[in-house]
């Protein structure tokens, strides 16, 4: 099924709740095709925004097109678009299969052809066989199935899910990220994925608009949200950071009287923050010599974490702001130890001050 | 086989306890079933097999059989329930349904409305119906005031005056179950039904509806069996002119003084209303929305 898409166009978008902004004036163009993660926290307004696209939720005002159709005010029956829900919405009345075909029976397809084509999408999500069983017998990983099927039988050019994996165990999760996402290559059609689980957001998505009081604070690929956000929401909010204070003085980057190194020039000049990655950085002996191409800062060992895959390590810096490094070992290093942290200089990102979300 | 485990014996006469405490929790009740249910239905049963003269006979059910008056009242009795029943679900599910889509705080006092009727006496509510309806009440004299009609309304000692009556006692108990059993319903399979393609009416009637049936299943059958053995609003309202089963156990009683023959009314209701019960369980078990849980 190629080019079974449309490309979404969200304008201007608006809902409020009393004087709370849900959504404040959303602008998103989301392609055909493309696999589009919400990310927020909880309140942000991601899941609003959802239920905008699916019509359960009307907007104060705005503009919403599928393609080159107004939808906004297009009652969510005549919408046409599949939609995974958190807790999957599964008819309880209803066997597997009259689930699947439902959407088929209200579009009129002949009773044989909707067994045919239910039984189809639940070999596609791999439940071949289950139709006739009920709602009950199943378990989580096997209802979000039947769901996504009953979602994508009548062939809907855009898709939508509501955090469809939050009910399933870490490791049913991660094995449906893959398979989730699979499908959407294999079908084409323009999913809006809603989660507020960053690494979800990062595995599945080709592009992630991150959400917070119902504005969108980045839209980027994954790899571009991580490494080059674009504030300390974004940077706080996916991964784990630790930010310091820097002074940008004719276009140089200043900690304390240390003069630093960056990839991107600074902008402006003035009070900025320097984001640090715990994975990122790693920790030299005070007489180690530094990689070429990256900046040091001097610190003392404060404590080491073990957990497991690797180990944190807490380090102070002379002012006394804590910094954690992730790595592998210590070394001979114990808590005391003066030490320096090292981050290269593509790993040194600055972000404007602001307070923190 | 099992070597004895340390503290087995403790272990299951603590367990013992447990149960015999539950047991007395209903103990009270259980006796209060015995003294004023079993043993007067079994009393019943008793006098109905009794002929005047206090040998077994079955000359009251036999007569029962024979005249055509008796099947006339139980095919009025249930007359007036089924239509009681129709009416209350009529006027009770559009209630409840609007009930369950506002606000919980704005349902809650609603349903105190809903309620009301039921913490009046009932006698009181009846005569007040009587004073309403009759020739030169203030129904007709409202109505032919503004030309609705021109001749007084017969609306008492007749079917009419009997279902309104009844049916303003049996609303509650309809609109009980109903509205917490669409008050259980998740939104989000209305949600899922119009993102699938249902529009708000096909949605009801493939969704909404067939998950709301227990509960209407329930209220119906309630209304449907308190109708069945109504005394007093029938009674009053009919005027003689509707006579229900429960009309004729205390004519029995207060005019005949035959204990024997309102005895086999009343058992002939019983078994009536426990087939009916039965019936009505094993059609909604097989629509699989009662006791889903149990399904093979």
């Amino acid at each position: 099924m190629p080019n079974a898409s449309l490309p979404i166009s969200i304008a201007q978008i608006t809902k409020t709740y009393g004087k709370t902004f849900a959504l404040d004036h959303v602008d998103l163009e989301i392609r055909s095709g493309e696999f589009l993660t919400l990310l927020g926290p909880s309140g942000s307004g991601k899941t609003t925004l959802l239920t905008v696209l699916a019509g359960f939720t009307r907007p104060d005002g705005g503009s919403l097109k599928f393609g080159d159709t107004e939808m906004v005010t297009v009652p969510p029956h005549k919408r046409d678009v599949g939609m995974v829900f958190q807790n999957y919405a599964l008819f309880p009345h209803m066997s597997v299969a009259d689930n699947v075909g439902f959407p088929l029976k209200l579009r009129g397809v002949k009773p044989a052809d909707i067994a045919q084509r239910a039984e189809r999408a639940l070999e596609m999500v791999r439940l071949g066989g289950y139709g006739a069983r009920g709602v009950e017998q199943l378990s989580g990983g096997q209802r979000q199935r039947v769901a996504l099927a009953r979602a994508m039988v009548f062939e809907p050019r855009i898709m939508l899910m509501d955090e469809p994996l939050s009910a399933l165990d870490k490791q049913l999760r991660e094995h449906m990220q893959i398979e989730l996402r699979q499908l959407h290559d294999k079908l084409g059609m323009t999913t809006v994925y809603v989660t507020h689980d960053q690494r979800e957001a990062l595995t599945m998505s080709d592009r992630i608009a991150v959400i917070n009081g119902g504005r969108i604070m980045q839209l980027d690929t994954p790899r571009a949200i991580y490494e080059r956000p674009k504030n300390r929401f974004v940077a706080e909010f996916i991964g784990e950071s630790t930010f310091l204070p820097v002074q940008v003085r004719a276009g140089r980057v200043y900690l304390g009287h240390q003069m630093l190194g960056t990839a991107v020039a600074p902008q402006a000049d003035g009070a900025q923050l320097l984001m640090l990655r715990p994975e990122r950085l790693h920790l030299l002996g005070a007489d180690e010599p530094a990689d070429a191409g990256s900046n040091t800062i001097d610190a003392t060992l404060l404590a080491t974490v073990y957990q497991g895959d690797s180990s944190l390590f807490q380090a102070a810096l002379a002012d006394g702001t804590l910094v954690s490094v992730r790595g592998s070992s210590a070394g001979s290093l114990a808590p005391g130890a003066a030490l320096r942290v090292c981050v290269s200089v593509e790993d040194t990102v600055l972000l404007a001050m602001e307070p923190a979300a | 086989m099992n070597a004895v485990l340390p503290n087995a014996r403790e272990l299951r006469r603590s367990a013992l306890v447990e149960r015999l405490g539950l047991l007395a929790l209903v103990a009270p009740a259980l006796l209060l079933i015995l003294v004023t249910m079993l043993l007067p239905v079994g009393w019943l049963f008793y006098l109905s097999v009794l002929s005047d003269a206090g040998a077994f006979s079955l000359e009251h059910y036999q007569r029962m059989w024979e005249h055509p008056s008796y099947a006339r009242t139980f095919r009025t009795t249930f007359q007036v329930s089924a239509l009681t029943t129709g009416i209350c679900i009529l006027l009770g599910y559009p209630l409840a349904y609007f009930l369950s889509e506002i606000p919980k705080r704005a349902a809650n006092l609603c349903m105190i409305a809903v309620l009301l009727p039921l913490w009046t006496s009932l006698l009181v509510r009846t005569y007040a119906w009587l004073v309403l309806l009759q020739r030169r009440g203030l129904v007709n004299s409202w109505g032919i005031e503004l030309g609705l009609w021109d001749e007084p309304l017969t609306l008492v000692h007749n079917l009419a005056g009997t279902l309104i009556g009844t049916v303003h006692v049996m609303l509650p108990f309809l609109v009980l179950p109903l509205y917490s059993a669409m008050r259980a319903i998740d939104r989000n399979y209305l949600r899922a039904a119009a993102n699938l393609g249902a529009s708000p009416l096909r949605s009801f009637w493939l969704v909404f509806f067939p998950l709301a049936m227990p509960g209407l299943v329930t209220g119906s059958l309630i209304v449907f069996i308190l109708c069945l053995g109504f005394y007093v609003t029938p009674a009053v309202l009919g005027g003689g002119k509707v006579v229900m089963v429960s009309s004729r156990i205390a004519n029995d009683i207060e005019i005949f003084f035959n204990w024997g023959a309102a005895s086999a009314l009343g058992v002939v209701l019983l078994v009536l209303t426990v087939l009916l019960v039965l019936a009505a369980g094993r059609l909604v078990r097989m629509d699989g929305v009662l006791g889903g849980e149990g399904k093979p």
